[in-house]
Formats: structure tokens, C-alpha cells, sequence
């Protein structure tokens, strides 16, 4: 009785609040102003922008009440423990999923002494026989910070069924369900999407002004919004699957917005088709988990399968592979990373929203989604080199080199997504979970402020992005985009103490080489790798700025700052490029580090339930914060200097590597090798897509011409000269009269029609009728 | 329960009203076309609201009842080889049926004003609604003769259609769909004998044999043969490689409203057949021919997309990919699970909607370009924006962009290949599963391309000032809407379909009702 209704007090305590149910709403709302734009703005003679920016203003405030809301019931769910007396864990658990994380709180305490051994709690359904034995993870549950213990609510999932599958539920079938998924990591994105969206929408109502197809824009963009914001709030893969590819082909539509021109379209096919490509990765991948799981799509009941050892490792490492390939090519990542410059053909826009903020994370926020699956998959915990760091590391490296090759502003911030997205994967490679999202939620407010920024430039230069030919002392024209532009590479670069310093000095910690620091092992490789892209970054940074900003102008237009739509938008990425980072500084940090620290890891990042994997938490480390910003600011000024004295010898050169290239034959090789973009398109446009369109088609196509329908050709020649015989000798009575007035009926039809009937088709028919009859013959005798 | 009225002479009438409006048309002279348009209409909307109340009163009787056949009607026909007029519906064929009802009305709307060439309104839908009744009867009927005869009739249409109406190599097409196909119906005639005779059962019922057959009325070898023969029959309706060459020449030649009824409801007779007969009666001969019928599933995959690639003309090039689509049908079929098969079914009935929309499309494209050499065309979007658009909007869904109906027949045939029903080797299937999963990619190549060289771009020369592009006409939004917004629905709520096939298809995979 007590018990009872203790547990009920609990359940009052830590219930999911109700607007959690409604989560629905947010793309619900995005695609009917996909379908309002496309059917009715025309008609009505309203702007397509207004309701696409009434749409997403209202899911950004939905998303801001969500996230209010989400703060408030970790708090509670952490503090949900003091409504329940020991004792009383196991009712409450059965009663309730939130109930279940009070309880684990519980256990937690009670084993404190022990050395914070912490059983992992099940989030899934009480009638699905949690077994606790069975969930309780090995090891310590290590908290960064010492002498702190947390425990996250669950998920809140609210599904209902999409389909059955293998009839009815209780007889072995699978009830196939889609929800909504509601956790730490769904909030974070649906906060950043629903902002930038708004802050893009605002911002191309002057940027594309005028544009021919201006209502498809927007409607393409509120597709997109509510198609990320699906695949955000999935409760299951299967759900993701449709989500990653909604979102594809709006990047499809949207790279080839201007489809005029040929090179625009050829973008957005190579987008779709690399994405494609993955897309055998995450089919499969999914596939896999599926069956290993025991037949569920369910994100949760996958991850807890994972982690407690239901899916075997090897299992794990199979799907893990595959859907890295899904990453690869979504998320840019090296060798599948080719399209994502290429989409640049976009309206920048578009290139800020989708090709460096949101969509192009799907695969970052993936691996967090099924983290559990791949910390298993590729022993993440204690190991030193897996295929995911490695894959982030050769990314961040290989897409930065490429940046300082490129005279187009915007391929210089494709490659740093490019780059940047390698730092996430890699982050989450070395086990690093919160730094990988924390870097996703930074870089995609600088990012969509340097995008945009770019956009406020070749607004003012004729829309040319070409940095050598139409850019150059922009910065005493347009003071406002100089500023914003100026404080996002800061960020970028990862200058302290902006956004980009603390997520990416999280991340080199994470990768656990640096004395002091921990984490989840040795990951040496790609620690230099990190290293080396946060020299590179601020040297290509530091290159595009010059290029830009500084020295003469060296085009043809005359240049101005633009209005406040654009300029709006960049003041407050901006600002929110230097606030973005303070809401995850380490817990060591003075003054502010026991007030806020750590309070983003506390909101986004799970722990102790058993759908999440218990990792390790690095600790800042001082010394390797200023390394860091040393080796950045020591690179970034090496190339100021470098065009400080180039400007002092020509104020009107753009650049001088000319001179370099041709004196060193090492350099030469190096850059041929960036200018060709390692070649990579070359193997894939010219060598397999040129040979599979190519001969491969062919030949497959004269196989049939020629081989296939030469064998039914022969055959019915030879059939022919033998009916001609049959029918001479054999056949004139019974079938011929048959056949003769069944065509009688539909002789109406007059020449044409005699012609079609004359003779063939009824010796054929003959023949075959004669031919199966003998068969039935033979048939009946042999068997 | 069944609605008395509906239980007594719903299916009948269902099946036989298109012909008594065929019959109506033959007294009408030829020279009254709106009439005739009219009649064919009527008849065919009459069919499709009886099937709707069919469907309706189906629903009411709930999924519980979904599994076995309702409306069942078995009357005496042929005594003396025991062939009955034995009809019923159930949730597998419930779907193709109205398939069916929806497609031909949408083709004698679209026929208002595109009659192809040499005209005569009157032949041509005659012999539409002629098919129809033949479409509808293969779906309804539970005896394998009255199947065969059914399926037979369907033929004789459609060959006068491509070899009358049809392209400049109508004839050879026209001869070469006919006889390939008999060649398979000659087999399949062969496979429904030999299992009259060998059962010793006197009967063709479709359930009668099943249960003979599981009983231990033949031996292994003969059930192998007998699905053999089945499988050529069917197989080469689908088609598969390597029987499909008629496809592309009949596709080819046919006017659109022929390879639209070709590709939408035709091409499933084969597939159907498969789940509704030689599945069934021959579950152990369906194992042991899975290895088989997986692989040349999957080469059609491939080898259709590799077709595709390689094609110059519009409508040949979906025509191929039809061969890829129900390569995928196919696969779903052979891994004998719940989900390959329900996925099946829904990638037939997608297939029939979406590829009958590009055929749809390619005719109007052909009538307004008289050409469709991809290399000609270009700027779709520029002269007819709101075709251009609908011609997106169906690649995509035809490669299986999830959340548009295509992807329901996809990828749950490819998961469903990952673990094959007992008895069939896992490890060759995950192969298979690789395989299709690698022909997406190659099915988004070859239909971006095509929209890329037919859509974007700016118009030709040739076409720039032409004043015949134009953009949609009234029928022609009359006849596509209603497949655009089920192509959305289904994609969105595929429940509808999964959710009416699976109970039929769990219980003739695990026992229950047979």
C-alpha cells in the first residue's frame, strides 16, 4: 500500500511533462507548410516565405518549450529519488520507465561505498521482462568529475503502429512502429535545426529575392526542415532510414535549384548518387540489427541489445562498418566526401542550412543515436585505433589540406565541413561523445555564420565566390559581415574564448594521450591527427580572410553591405558563436566551471541506462588547451605574414604560390595532388560511373540484343519453318475454324487487323498447345 | 460477415460488368465515339464502386478474417474434368484487385482525347474492358483452370493492342509478347495437369490441392518439376531474366494505354500467381527453387538496371526497369518469409502505380515531342513545368525514395533476404541481399539521369518555339492524380496494404487456414 503509493509519488515526481507527446507536431507543422507553399501561395498571392518562416518560427518556440522542458525533467529525474524510500525500486519500475531512472538513482546510492558501481537501468517496456541481473553494466560508471554521480532519464518515446508484419503480435510478428523519440541528444538538434532554419528562411527572403522559382525554394526548404526534424525525432531505424533519405532529396532538389545550367544539375546527381552509395551501408547495416536485435527497428531495445551483449561483438563490428559507410557519405567523410563540395552549386542558403548544419550531421548524429551499437562494435572503450577515428582523422586532415587549394570562398568552408565533420566523427571515434555533439551544436552556428557570411559577400561582388579574382579589402565595405565573419573564424579556429575553442579542445582531450587528461584509451593517431587539422584550420581560415577582407579589391563591382535580413542573421550566429562554447566549459574551469560546468553534457549526454554505453569522460586539461590555441594561432599567423609581405611586394596579388610551386618539386606534387582533389573524381565520375554507364552498359545490352534475343529470335525462325510444315500436313480443320472466329469479333478493326492475324500467331499456337500435350505425355510417364 | 448480396453475386458481377459494357459498345456503331468513351467509362466506374463496397465490407469483417477467402462462390462448370467456377478474395488478392479497378478507369480517362493512331475508339476499348475482365478474374479465381482460362483471355487483348495501335515494330513485339507468353502458359497448362492427375484428387481447387499436396500426395521430384513448370509460366509474365526479352519490345511498341495496363496490373499476374498458386500448393518445391529463383531474381536486378543505363529512348528505359522492379518482387517472393512477401505484394502494387505513371508520363511526353530519344529532349520543366515536376516527383518514387511507395517493395525485400525461411541457404541470400541493396544505387543512376537529360536543362533547339508543348491537360490530371496521392499515401501509411496482406500470407506460410 505505502509502497504503492510512494511509487506513484515518484512517478508524479519525474513524469515526462505532456508536452513531450506533442513533439509530433514540430515536422508535422514544417510539412504542412511544404504542402500551404505548394498549393496555396500561388494561389492566394502570398509570399511562400511567410509561411515558411511562420512554420519554423513556431517549431523553433515549440523546440525552445521542448527544450525547457527536457532541462527540467533531468533535473527532476536527477533529484527524483529523494520521493522514494529504498526498498521501494522495483514497484516503481514496473510502473513507470522515468520511475526505472529514479530506482537506478537508488541503486547508485546504495552502492556508492562500493566505488560507484552503477547498474545500468532498461528504458524499454515493463512488459517487455526487464532483467536487471542481465542489465546491470560491467564496470565503474567513471563520472569526469569526481565525486559526482548522475543518472539521465530515459528516452521518451511515444509510438504507435506503423505496420504488422509476420501476423499477429503474440504469435511471433512484428508490430513495426513510428514516434517520436525524446532525449538529450534529439532536443540539441531540434534546437539547432529549428534555429538556423528560421535564422536561413529570414535571410533568403533578400538573398534569393527575385529568384524565378522563389515558392519552390521555400517549399523545398520547409520539406527539408520537417524531414530532418523527422529523422531528429525517430523512435526507430526504420523510421531514420526514410528521414536520411527525405533529407537527401531535398539536398537533391536544392543543389539543383537552378537546373539551367548543367553543372548545377550534375551537383545535385553526384549528391544523391555518393549518398546512394552509403546508402547500401545503412540499409544493410540496419538490416543486420534488425535481425540481431531480435526482430525490432526500436533505436532503444537496438542499443540495449548492444550493451548487454545480445548483439555479439562481431555482429556489432558488421553493422558498425556498414553504417560508417552511411556516415561517409551523408556526413562527408573521406573517401565519400566528393559530393559535398560539389553541392556548394546550391543557393548559399542553402549551403548554410543543409550542406554545413543539419543535414550534413545526420551521420554525426547517427553514430550518437546507435552509439551503443558502435562503442560495442569497434571496442571503443580501451582501445587505440578503430576505423571510425581513423575514418574522422583522414577526413579532418585530408579536407583541410584541400581548402587551401581552392579560390572559391565557398569550397574553402565545404572542405572545412568537410574537415570539421571529420573532428565530430573523430570525437566520437575516441569515445568522446558529449565533445563530438557539443562540436556539432557549435559548428553549426559558426559554420552557418561563415556560410551566410560568404552569401553577404558575393551579394556585394556580383555573386562571385571567387576569392583571387572578386574579392579583396572587402572588410572597409562591409564592416558588419567583416566583424561576424571575423568572430566565426575565430571560433572556427578555435580561438578561447570562443564556441570552437571549447568543443575542439574537448575533443583533443578526449582522445586520452595527453597526460592528464584519461578518457576511454590511447587513441595516439588520432590525437595527431586532431592536432594537425587545428593548425591547418586557422591557417586556411586565416588565408580565406586575407583573400576576402584584406589587401585591395581586386573586382569589378562596387561593393556595399547588405541589408539587415542578411546582416541580422550573422550578428546573432555571431553572438552565438562566442556565448555557444560556455555551455559546456570543464568543471575545473574557475569561477564558472561549478556554476555551469558541464551543464550541456548533463542535458545531452545519457547515463547509467542501459541503451547507452558507460564510457570514460576525459578531464580538461590546461596545458593542452594552450598547446592547442598555440599551434593554431602559431599557424594562423605564419600565413598572415606570409600575405602581409606578399601585399607589401604587389597590393594587387591575390597570391603567390606560384613562384614556390615551381621552384620545389615536392610542393608541385602535393599541390597537382590537391588541385586534382586526390583524384578521387576522377575515380569515380570518370572510372566507375564513366565504365557502368559506359561499357559495362553496353555490353550487358548487346548481351541482350544479341545473345538472349538472338536464341528467341532463332527459335521462332526455326519454330516457323516447322509450324509451316505441321500446319500443311497436320492441321487445317478444328483449331484453324477456332481461332478464325475469335477473330472474327475483333476484325472490325479491318486491314490492320488482318494483317496482325495472318497465319504465324495460330501455327504458333497450334504448336504450343501440340507441344504441351505431348509434354503432359511425357511428364505423367516420368514421374 | 459478409453483406448477402455481395456474398452471393458480388465477385461475379465484379468481374463480368466490364464485359457486358463490351457487349453494350458491340451494338453501338463505331462513328459514336463519346459514346463509346462514355459506356467504357460507366462500365468501368460501375466495376470500381462495386469493388469498393467490396472492399469496404471486406474491411468491416476485420483483420481477423483477412486470412481466408471471403465472397467464396463454387458452382459446377466443367464436370467432367471437375473444373469449378470457384472465385473468393482474401487479403493477398485483395490488394491487385483494386489495383485493377483503379487503373482502368484511369486508362479510358486518359483515352478521352489520346485514342493512338489508327483511331477507332471503339476496338480499342472494348478490348480494354475485355482485359479488364480477364485482369480481375485471374485475381479472383481459387481453381486452376478457370485461372488458366482467365489468364489466357487476358492475352488475346492485349496482342491486338500493341499489334494494332501499337509503334512502327508493333508486329514483331505484338507476336513476340504472344508467343512467349504462351510458351510459359503452355508449361504452366502442363504443371496444373500434371498435378490433376498425380494427386489423383479430381480436383483443381487451388486450397483442395494444397492440402493433397501437404498430405504426401507427391513425390519430392514431381512437386520440383511441377513448380518448375510454374515457375517457367509465371516467371516469364513478370519477367525474369532471362525471359524478359518480350518486355522491352512490347513496352516499347505498345501505345501507352496498353503499357500502362502491361506494366500496372499485367506484369503482376505472373508474380501473383506465384504467391496465390505455386507458393501455396508447393511450399517444400518453393525451397528448394528459392536458391534459384533468388538469383536470377537478382540477376534481373542488376542486369535490368544495366539495360536501363544503356537506353536512348524514354520508354525503353523504363520499360527495362521494370525488369530491375520485379526483380526485387521476386526476392521478396523467394526468401518465403512474412516481410519478402508482403513486400511483394506491396512492390507490386507500387510498381503498378508508379511505373504505370512513367508510362503515362513517357505518352504524353511522345505526343507532344513525337520523339523520345533522351538525346532530343531536355527542358521538360522549362515547357511543361507542371509534367516536368510529376516526372521528378515519379523517378523518385520509383527509386524507392522511402516515404513514397516505392521503398515498401524495396527494402523489405532486401531485409527479408538477410534471413531466409528455414531451409534456405542464409549465406547465398545475404549475398542476394547485397546485390539488390547495390541495384539501388544503380536504379537512382539511371532515372536521375533520365530526368536530368529529359527535365532539366534548357529545351532544345528543335523544341524551343514548338507550339505544341504544352503543358497538362484536363484528362491527363484527371487520369495521374489519384496515382500521385496513393504513391504519397501508401508511402506514408504503408499499413494499408502490409497490414490487409499479412495475415493471408502468416497463415499460408505457418499453417492456419490454407
Amino acid at each position: 500500500m505505502i509502497t504503492q503509493l510512494l511509487a506513484t509519488e515518484a512517478a508524479h515526481a519525474v513524469s515526462p511533462p505532456a508536452i513531450f507527446d506533442w513533439v509530433w507536431l514540430i515536422p508535422a507543422i514544417m510539412a504542412a507548410s511544404f504542402v500551404c507553399i505548394l498549393f496555396l501561395a500561388k494561389r492566394l498571392r502570398i509570399d511562400a516565405h511567410w509561411f515558411g518562416i511562420a512554420a519554423v518560427g513556431a517549431c523553433f518556440l515549440f523546440s525552445l518549450a521542448v527544450a525547457g522542458s527536457w532541462i527540467g525533467y533531468v533535473s527532476d529525474a536527477s533529484h527524483g529519488e529523494e520521493a522514494l524510500a529504498p526498498g521501494e525500486q522495483a514497484a516503481a519500475s514496473d510502473l513507470f520507465v522515468a520511475a526505472a531512472a529514479a530506482d537506478e538513482d537508488h541503486a547508485e546510492e546504495d552502492h556508492a561505498e562500493e566505488g560507484a558501481h552503477a547498474p545500468s537501468v532498461s528504458c524499454l517496456e515493463a512488459d517487455e521482462e526487464v532483467d536487471h541481473e542481465a542489465s546491470a553494466a560491467p564496470g565503474a560508471l567513471a563520472f569526469a568529475e569526481a565525486g559526482e554521480s548522475r543518472a539521465s532519464p530515459c528516452p521518451v518515446v511515444n509510438q504507435v503502429s506503423w505496420f504488422d508484419n509476420g501476423g499477429p503480435t503474440e504469435e511471433g510478428g512484428a508490430d513495426i512502429n513510428i514516434g517520436t523519440l525524446v532525449d538529450g541528444q534529439s532536443v540539441m538538434l531540434l534546437v539547432v535545426v529549428t534555429f538556423i532554419s528560421l535564422l536561413v528562411h529570414i535571410y533568403s527572403t533578400d538573398y534569393v529575392h527575385g529568384d524565378r522559382r522563389y515558392t519552390h525554394y521555400f517549399a523545398f526548404l520547409s520539406l527539408f526542415t520537417a524531414s530532418m526534424l523527422f529523422y531528429v525525432l525517430s523512435s526507430s531505424t526504420l523510421q531514420m532510414i526514410v528521414g536520411w533519405e527525405l533529407v537527401g532529396v531535398c539536398s537533391f532538389a536544392l543543389i539543383g535549384h537552378w537546373w539551367e545550367d548543367r553543372p548545377n544539375s550534375d551537383a545535385a546527381l553526384k549528391a544523391f548518387l555518393t549518398n546512394r552509395v552509403g546508402d547500401i551501408g545503412l540499409l544493410v547495416g540496419m538490416t543486420i540489427l534488425y535481425f540481431a536485435a531480435g526482430k525490432t527497428f526500436d533505436i532503444g531495445a537496438i542499443n540495449e541489445a548492444a550493451t548487454t551483449g545480445v548483439i555479439s561483438k562481431n555482429t556489432a563490428l558488421i553493422a558498425s562498418l556498414c553504417l560508417m559507410a552511411a556516415v561517409m557519405s551523408k556526413s562527408g567523410q573521406f573517401v565519400l566526401h566528393t559530393w559535398l563540395p560539389d553541392a556548394m552549386a546550391g543557393p548559399t542558403p542553402v549551403s548554410a542550412l543543409i550542406h554545413a548544419a543539419t543535414m550534413v550531421v545526420a551521420g554525426v548524429y547517427l553514430i550518437g543515436r546507435m552509439y551503443a551499437v558502435f562503442y560495442v562494435g569497434f571496442g571503443i572503450d580501451g582501445g587505440t585505433f578503430n576505423a571510425m577515428a581513423v575514418i574522422g582523422g583522414l577526413t579532418c586532415v585530408g579536407g583541410g589540406a584541400l581548402a587551401f587549394v581552392q579560390r572559391d570562398l565557398k569550397k574553402v568552408l565545404a572542405y572545412s565541413t568537410v574537415s570539421q565533420l571529420g573532428y565530430m566523427v573523430l570525437a566520437l571515434g575516441v569515445g568522446a561523445y558529449t565533445a563530438g555533439m557539443f562540436h556539432l551544436f557549435t559548428h553549426a552556428i559558426f559554420k552557418a555564420c561563415l556560410f551566410l557570411g560568404a552569401g553577404s559577400v558575393s551579394h556585394a561582388c556580383h555573386h562571385s565566390f571567387d576569392m583571387k579574382a572578386d574579392m579583396g579589402g572587402l572588410r572597409k565595405y562591409m564592416p558588419k559581415t567583416f566583424w561576424t565573419f571575423i568572430i566565426a573564424t575565430g571560433a572556427l579556429a578555435g580561438i578561447p574564448p570562443l564556441a570552437g575553442f571549447w568543443s575542439k579542445d574537448e575533443i583533443l582531450a578526449g582522445a586520452g594521450v595527453w597526460p592528464g587528461t584519461g578518457g576511454n584509451g590511447d587513441y595516439y593517431v588520432p590525437f595527431i591527427f586532431g592536432m594537425i587539422t587545428a593548425a591547418m584550420t586557422a591557417a586556411y581560415m586565416t588565408r580565406a580572410v586575407w583573400l576576402t577582407f584584406f589587401g585591395e579589391y581586386r573586382g569589378h563591382a562596387h561593393p556595399h553591405e547588405s541589408g539587415h535580413r542578411l546582416t541580422v542573421p550573422l550578428i546573432v550566429l555571431a553572438a552565438g558563436s562566442v556565448v555557444a562554447g560556455f555551455l559546456n566549459v570543464p568543471s575545473t574551469l574557475p569561477v564558472l566551471g561549478s556554476r555551469i560546468g558541464l551543464w550541456f553534457e548533463h542535458q545531452v549526454e545519457p547515463a547509467g541506462i542501459a541503451s547507452f554505453p558507460t564510457i570514460s569522460h576525459a578531464k580538461a586539461s590546461f596545458s593542452l588547451a594552450i598547446v592547442a590555441t598555440g599551434v593554431g594561432l602559431l599557424a594562423g599567423f605564419a600565413v598572415w605574414s606570409y600575405y602581409k609581405r606578399l601585399y607589401r611586394i604587389d597590393r594587387h596579388a591575390a597570391e603567390y604560390t606560384d613562384h614556390w610551386i615551381a621552384r620545389m618539386p615536392v610542393l608541385r606534387a602535393g599541390h597537382t595532388l590537391l588541385v586534382n582533389k586526390y583524384y578521387l573524381d576522377h575515380l569515380y565520375t570518370g572510372v566507375i560511373a564513366g565504365s557502368v554507364k559506359g561499357w559495362v552498359a553496353r555490353a550487358a545490352y548487346w548481351f541482350n540484343q544479341n545473345v538472349l534475343d538472338g536464341v528467341v529470335n532463332g527459335v521462332g525462325i526455326g519454330t516457323a519453318a516447322v509450324g509451316r510444315f505441321v500446319y500443311k500436313y497436320v492441321d487445317q480443320a478444328g483449331i484453324d475454324g477456332a481461332v478464325n472466329a475469335s477473330g472474327a469479333g475483333a476484325s472490325e478493326s479491318g486491314q490492320l487487323l488482318r494483317k496482325v492475324q495472318s497465319g504465324k500467331v495460330r501455327q504458333y499456337a497450334v504448336l504450343m498447345f501440340g507441344a504441351a500435350a505431348v509434354l503432359v505425355g511425357i511428364f505423367i510417364v516420368a514421374v | 460477415m459478409e453483406n448477402a448480396f455481395l456474398q452471393d453475386w458480388g465477385i461475379t458481377l465484379m468481374v463480368f460488368l466490364p464485359l457486358v459494357g463490351a457487349l453494350i459498345m458491340m451494338l453501338v456503331p463505331g462513328q459514336q465515339e463519346e459514346n463509346h468513351k462514355t459506356i467504357a467509362l460507366v462500365s468501368s466506374l460501375v466495376t470500381a464502386a462495386l469493388g469498393f463496397w467490396l472492399a469496404v465490407d471486406f474491411y468491416r469483417l476485420g483483420s481477423e478474417q483477412w486470412d481466408t477467402l471471403h465472397y467464396v462462390v463454387d458452382r459446377s462448370w466443367i464436370d467432367i474434368v471437375n473444373a469449378r467456377y470457384l472465385v473468393g478474395i482474401d487479403g493477398i488478392s485483395m490488394p491487385l484487385i483494386a489495383l485493377t479497378l483503379l487503373v482502368v478507369p484511369l486508362v479510358i480517362i486518359y483515352s478521352w482525347n489520346h485514342i493512338p493512331d489508327p483511331g477507332n475508339a471503339k476496338a480499342f476499348l472494348i478490348l480494354t474492358l475485355v482485359l479488364h475482365t480477364g485482369m480481375l478474374g485471374s485475381f479472383v479465381a481459387q481453381d486452376l483452370v478457370l485461372f488458366f482460362v482467365f489468364f489466357e483471355v487476358v492475352l488475346l487483348p492485349m496482342y491486338f493492342m500493341i499489334g494494332v495501335w501499337g509503334g512502327e515494330n508493333r508486329l514483331y513485339a505484338a507476336i513476340k509478347f504472344f508467343l512467349f507468353t504462351l510458351f510459359g502458359s503452355a508449361l504452366m497448362l502442363v504443371s496444373f495437369l500434371a498435378l490433376y492427375w498425380l494427386t489423383g484428387s479430381q480436383t483443381f481447387s487451388i486450397a483442395g490441392l494444397a492440402e493433397l499436396v501437404a498430405e504426401g500426395d507427391l513425390s519430392d521430384r514431381a512437386q520440383w518439376l511441377i513448380f518448375g513448370g510454374m515457375f517457367m509460366g509465371f516467371g516469364i509474365k513478370v519477367p525474369m531474366f532471362p525471359f524478359h526479352t518480350w518486355l522491352p519490345d512490347a513496352h516499347t511498341q505498345a501505345p501507352t494505354q496498353g503499357s500502362v495496363i502491361l506494366a500496372a496490373v499485367l506484369l503482376k499476374l505472373g508474380t501473383y500467381g506465384f504467391v496465390r498458386i505455386a507458393l501455396p500448393i508447393l511450399p517444400d518445391a518453393a525451397i528448394d527453387w528459392a536458391p534459384i529463383v533468388g538469383g536470377l531474381a537478382c540477376a534481373g536486378i542488376i542486369y535490368g538496371a544495366l539495360g536501363c543505363l544503356a537506353q536512348t529512348d524514354m520508354k525503353r528505359l523504363i520499360a527495362f526497369s521494370s525488369v530491375a522492379h520485379m526483380g526485387y518482387v521476386m526476392l521478396g517472393i523467394a526468401t518465403m518469409t512474412d516481410f519478402g512477401i508482403n513486400a511483394a505484394i506491396f512492390g507490386m502494387v507500387a510498381h503498378g502505380l508508379i511505373t504505370g505513371m512513367l508510362f503515362f508520363i513517357a505518352g504524353s511526353v511522345k505526343e507532344r515531342y513525337h520523339t523520345l530519344e533522351i538525346k532530343r529532349l531536355g527542358g521538360l520543366l522549362v515547357q511543361a513545368p507542371h509534367l516536368g515536376w510529376i516526372l521528378g516527383f515519379t523517378t523518385m518514387a520509383s527509386l524507392g525514395l522511402p516515404g513514397l511507395a516505392g521503398f515498401w517493395g524495396e527494402f523489405p525485400a532486401i531485409l527479408a533476404a538477410y534471413e531466409p525461411a528455414a531451409g534456405i541457404s542464409t549465406n547465398l541470400f545475404r549475398v542476394y541481399m547485397v546485390i539488390a541493396a547495390v541495384g539501388t544505387v544503380l536504379a537512382a543512376a539511371y532515372l536521375l539521369w533520365l530526368l536530368q537529360r529529359t527535365a532539366f536543362g534548357s529545351p532544345s533547339e528543335e523544341f524551343a518555339d514548338d507550339p505544341h508543348i504544352h503543358d497538362m491537360v484536363f484528362t491527363e490530371w484527371v487520369a495521374w492524380v489519384p496515382l500521385l496521392i496513393l504513391i504519397v499515401v501508401f508511402g506514408f501509411v504503408p499499413g494499408i496494404i502490409f497490414n490487409l496482406t499479412d495475415p493471408a500470407v502468416s497463415a499460408f506460410l505457418h499453417g492456419g487456414a490454407p
